[in-house]
């Protein structure tokens, strides 16, 4: 075992050097508990800038599409000039924000809750955002953007991640999130799933539905038998997936070739394929299915807490709420918002104020070792760890 | 010549096999900016113009454009600086370490750019608490720009040999003299050789840019990676490929006519 | 020259120095250091506790031995498959062509070098998409199809994107190749294939070796392209890359795979004089 304490030997030494160097540690952060952070008491003129982190087709400033923009007359009403880094998943708007350069960001559900116990970000207050009052009540104070009744963010806007399949193609219809891990589908190859860690959980809401002895009552709560449930089933459908999507042009370019037949999908996705002559219908199977409801967080170190309130004020106003879901293809936060979309019939589309639709849909969120789902007798498989077993299973 | 008819046949038809395998991605591009599916299918139904317009007066684009060439001018310049000192160091002096410095030089260019790139955010970032910008994209890209401006000027160096330099000395030129009157002429070319393709390198670098480009910053390929997967960004994208596969004839018409040391254009 | 060498040979050697040895190298092996770090489950953040917990990781789940050896299958591949078709290239173009077209043919080599990555890979897509891409359009009819998006995509893009990189050195290699040298081998009663074999591929190795520097090294370290033509496949750049976000430590550890690979290629190669001819 020489060899062995030679390399430990080596590796600690290199470990003394780094701190030497200054890049020790700087942050200690408790495991336990929300870290304190204050919020802003009272709002003062603008910083001149605001960065911010965000989904691709959130932040528009008409660069993209001269007709697309609720950025300008932002910038032009607070002299706040925008500044937008797109974060491609979940997990970079994480890194992304723990860099401490950023001011706001738009984080999902499987963000958010690391964000506000990393202390990454301060809570919101709520009265400086008069736009808020009109936030749909049912998007308010939920557990991914909020500890304890205090909120950390204004709720941005929701959708459910679907079942798409090609109807040319596909048929019967598809009901059932089953027939994404049938083993013996005739469309072994040509279905996708989406490429994130957080894809597990789509699996866990199938065996909730479907294995009741499993005992799954939140797909976010997941014990290690129910995660191993999970994991194997996912690593059972990998045969039949032909491609995994996390980018949605791709995905549409599958769909609409024919690559991909069925599988996970959003409905802009749909809705684009749509446009392009591709018979393609999305559904919530009768299962129900996974989904997320973003949410304007601020940095707990933001340079520029004024532009960044100004900037949450301004995205949950009708206009430019109603704007940027219009763009994106999701269901609006401002129940406003609704009355001046362009298309009338939008938020009927993406059903904004159908609480009902949405009682089957649960949102993305960040498991942690504490059951989400209140069971204090068990512990849970915290996110890193679904990390791992996606790793492992898209690796393998 | 030595190599037999039949060979010549054999070798013009591969040289026409591997042309075409290079020439037809890179035209289905320039087709694709004209093709009116906004997911580039193939084979394209209908001929538009549309797309080149809107790039055309696409604002995102302009200012990638700007912030690319801001970025490729700097690092190329930080590299022409330092590949030339290090060049002149190992090409007219013996020390210790000389040898390792080769190693030294290709090792940015050879370790993956994700490497680089994470390792650079997080010294960046974590730590030395630096903001990502401007000035961690032009470290990023120099570092791997430095080995190709050495390359060409240690060639170089090596070929004039040192008896110029000496000449000129002797006829009691001072050091400063003889580099801007005798060094620098017979060097330039290579450096220009050597900087056009650094600045290549810098204008299509998106792995280590991906890493330490900050808020507001998007250089050309960061505009294009957040733009080809976006429904309605992806013909202009296309038009943009398209309208940098004909402009880069231009440096390469440039760097074959100053080029002496191969016909190349200098070293990679 | 001649007074002081030593203080102009620190001048020359600082900043170059300061930057590669400081700033690169440093950040380097803080990332390296990193390694042995560890991070909080939930937060994501980095604990700075001493622990071998990422190699085990590493060393012990099979999805992390497949996917090493994928990518360097992966890479071996491109390098080989660009050597082939980048030797008859380069020969013809520097031996063959009539001097007067030696320059079109570099300048149309070169010129993929200068057109975007990102565009060159996603026209891959295009070319690929089974049943509907360009290959199927062009070569279906006569029985070709395509592979459809995965390994031999990979290779297949990679493969397009480094060829110049390939061609170029050996181009260069075998312009210096003097021609009277392949004249006394076929004087001397050598044919072709055997003046090849013996006379021009040992003189032109190093600079195989050049390009396999490029080929190689940028191919084992590439995420892009198995993103957008690689299917579900996965390369050693994805996984450093998505654990870059939520995992830095194990990014660390992974890092040591290519890090270590390329080093022990460079210092293997560095006697071949390759360095100095890339």
């Amino acid at each position: 075992m020489r060899n062995k304490r030679l390399f430990s030997k080596f590796a600690a030494l290199s470990a003394a050097a780094l701190i030497l160097a200054g890049c020790g540690s700087s942050s200690d952060t408790a495991t336990s508990g929300v870290p304190k952070v204050e919020m802003l008491k009272e709002l003062g003129a603008g910083e001149g800038q605001v960065n911010i982190v965000a989904w691709a087709g959130y932040v528009e400033n008409g660069s993209t599409d001269p007709k697309v923009d609720w950025v300008s007359d932002f910038e032009g009403e607070t002299g706040c000039k925008v500044n937008v880094k797109v974060g491609a998943t979940s997990d970079d708007m994480v890194s992304l924000m723990k860099s401490g350069e950023y001011d706001v960001v738009s984080a999902s559900g499987d963000a958010s809750l690391r964000l506000i116990y990393g202390g990454d970000v301060a809570p919101v207050n709520t009265d400086l955002i008069p736009n808020y009052a009109d936030v749909f009540a049912g998007l308010k104070d939920q557990q991914w953007n909020s500890v304890d009744g205090v909120a950390y963010g204004v709720p941005h806007g929701r959708g459910a991640n679907l079942l798409a399949y090609r109807t040319d193609i596909v048929k019967p219809a598809p009901t059932s999130w089953g027939s994404v891990f049938d083993e013996n589908s005739p469309y072994k190859g040509k279905i996708t799933a989406y490429d994130s860690p957080i894809y597990l959980a789509d699996a866990a809401l199938y065996l909730m539905k479907t294995q009741p002895d499993l005992g799954i009552t939140y797909p976010y709560a997941l014990d290690q038998k129910q995660f191993d449930a999970a994991v194997a089933l996912l690593t059972a459908q990998k045969p039949l997936i032909g491609e995994y999507w996390g980018d949605y042009l791709k995905h549409v370019a599958s769909l609409k070739s024919g690559g991909t037949v069925l599988g996970t999908t959003w409905q802009v996705n749909i809705n684009l394929a749509q446009s392009e002559g591709t018979k393609v219908e999305g559904i919530k199977p009768v299962e129900g299915s996974t989904g997320w409801s973003d949410t304007w967080m601020i940095s707990s170190k933001s340079k520029n807490p004024n532009c960044a309130y100004m900037w949450m004020d301004h995205i949950a106003s009708p206009k430019a709420n109603a704007a940027v879901a219009e763009w994106f293809g999701e269901a609006p936060s401002n129940a406003k918002a609704c009355d001046i979309t362009a298309d009338p019939n939008f938020c009927t589309t993406y059903h904004a104020a159908d609480e009902a639709y949405w009682t089957d849909v649960y949102y993305w969120n960040t498991p942690t070792e504490a059951c989400l789902d209140g069971r204090t007798d068990v512990q849970c498989i915290p996110y890193s760890e679904w990390v791992k077993a996606w790793s492992s299973l898209r690796n393998s | 010549m030595t190599i037999s008819r039949g060979a010549r046949y054999i070798l013009a038809s591969l040289m026409g096999v591997g042309l075409a395998f290079i020439y037809i991605p890179l035209s289905v591009v320039v087709i694709n900016s004209f093709n009116s599916s906004k997911t580039f299918s193939w084979p394209p139904t209908q001929f538009t113009t549309q797309w080149w317009v809107k790039a055309a007066a696409n604002e995102g684009v302009r200012s990638a454009l700007r912030w690319s060439l801001l970025a490729g001018a700097l690092a190329t310049a930080v590299a022409l600086v330092l590949g030339t000192a290090l060049a002149f160091a190992v090409a007219r002096y013996t020390f210790f370490g000389r040898d390792l410095i080769s190693l030294l030089v290709v090792l940015p260019i050879s370790l993956p750019g994700v490497v680089t790139g994470i390792a650079l955010n997080s010294a960046f970032t974590k730590g030395l608490g630096m903001s990502t910008g401007l000035l961690t994209i032009v470290i990023g890209h120099a570092t791997f720009c430095i080995v190709i401006v050495y390359n060409n000027a240690f060639a170089r160096l090596k070929r004039m040999g040192s008896s110029l330099q000496e000449a000129s000395m002797d006829l009691g030129a001072n050091g400063i003299t003889t580099f801007r009157l005798v060094t620098l002429p017979n060097l330039l070319s290579a450096l220009v050789a050597g900087g056009l393709l650094a600045f290549g390198l810098s204008f299509d670098e998106i792995v280590v840019t991906t890493f330490t480009a900050g808020p507001g910053i998007q250089t050309l390929p960061v505009w294009i990676y957040n733009n080809l997967f976006r429904p309605n960004q992806a013909p202009i994208v296309n038009v943009v490929a398209a309208v940098l596969v004909l402009l880069s004839i231009v440096p390469i018409y440039l760097s074959q006519r100053l080029s002496q040391d191969s016909a190349t254009g200098g070293r990679i | 020259m001649h007074k002081h060498p030593r203080a102009r040979l620190g001048a020359l050697l600082f900043a170059p120095g300061l930057w590669l040895v400081v700033a690169y190298l440093g950040a380097l092996a803080a990332l390296l250091v990193t390694a042995f770090f560890t991070i909080d489950s939930f937060t994501g953040n980095v604990l700075y506790r001493f622990n071998l917990d990422n190699f085990h990781d590493m060393l012990t789940d099979a999805a992390y031995k497949n996917v090493f050896l994928r990518t360097l299958g992966i890479a071996v591949a491109v390098t080989v498959i660009c050597t082939v078709i980048a030797i008859p290239m380069a020969l013809f173009m520097a031996k063959v062509a009539h001097p007067k077209y030696r320059k079109i043919l570099v300048a149309l080599v070169l010129t993929p070098l200068w057109a975007s990555y990102l565009v060159k890979i996603y026209a891959w897509r295009t070319m690929l998409e089974p049943g509907s891409g360009v290959i199927d359009w062009l070569l279906g009819p006569i029985g070709i199809h395509s592979p459809g998006f995965g390994g031999s995509a990979i290779i297949l893009g990679l493969s397009y994107l480094w060829l110049p990189y390939m061609i170029l050195p050996i181009y260069a290699g075998l312009d210096r190749l003097p021609n009277n040298l392949l004249d006394a081998s076929s004087d001397l009663g050598a044919g072709n294939f055997h003046t090849f074999r013996r006379i021009v591929l040992p003189l032109i190795f190093p600079s195989i070796v050049a390009g396999s520097l490029f080929t190689f090294s940028l191919s084992l370290g590439d995420y892009i392209t198995a993103q957008i033509i690689g299917g579900k496949l996965q390369l050693l750049g994805n996984v450093v890359y998505q654990n870059f976000s939520i995992n830095l430590p194990f990014a660390a550890t992974i890092s040591f795979i290519p890090v270590s690979i390329m080093a022990l290629y460079l210092w293997m190669v560095r006697r071949t004089g390759a360095l100095a001819d890339l």
